[in-house]
């Protein structure tokens, strides 16, 4: 069943409720996201995308990982 | 040696490693030809690893650092990121920095290049 960006949005959502979240992607496969979120304040991208990502539950991994291409942009708010 | 015994030998015994899809002279994903291709073009010694070649290293590596995608850059033993994060830093100078840091030859006017081009 393929992902679309509204799954991803709500599952962004779900981990950072106040986060300026935005997803754009509408082939399935590559997505592009943008989260803003005060609880990144401190955290290097690294650690900030892993955040995000984890967000994700498992909806990146494997060979036939549903989520094939994730861009992240992720920032704390200036 | 289990995967992680030779994703963590292999990310000591080289400065820099480049886990990706594909190789540095066949890159076989968009995502990582372009990390490969920055890294080429500034002329850093890396060791490739092509991920597609070993289903257990390529399940591995998103264990080894809890980063779910490929491709996945290492200097010096410390994961530096993936795509997204070896562009923008590539961009920002970031990556001239830490291979200067670390003593890493690369060529500097090439690195200058890429950001000219980018604009």
């Amino acid at each position: 069943m393929p992902i679309d960006a509204y799954d991803i949005e709500n599952l962004i959502r779900a981990a950072f409720p106040n986060a300026q979240v935005s997803v754009q992607g509408d082939d399935g496969q590559h997505f592009a996201a943008t989260v803003i979120d005060a609880s990144f304040k401190g955290m290097n991208r690294v650690q900030q995308q892993r955040a995000v990502y984890a967000s994700l539950k498992g909806k990146m991994d494997g060979p036939s990982g549903a989520l094939h291409a994730l861009a992240l942009t992720t920032k704390a708010p200036e | 040696m289990s995967a992680q015994d030779l994703i963590r030998d292999m990310v000591q015994k080289n400065d820099v490693v480049l886990f990706m899809k594909g190789t540095k002279m066949m890159p076989q994903c968009g995502f990582s030809s372009k990390v490969a291709g920055i890294l080429n073009y500034i002329g850093v010694e890396y060791a490739d690893v092509n991920v597609l070649a070993d289903a257990e290293i390529r399940q591995g590596i998103k264990d080894f650092s809890d980063w779910p995608t490929i491709p996945q850059l290492y200097v010096k033993g410390e994961f530096v990121g993936g795509c997204d994060i070896a562009i923008e830093m590539a961009l920002s100078g970031e990556l001239d920095q830490l291979l200067a840091e670390k003593g890493l030859a690369f060529d500097k006017s090439a690195a200058d290049k890429i950001r000219e081009a980018n604009g």
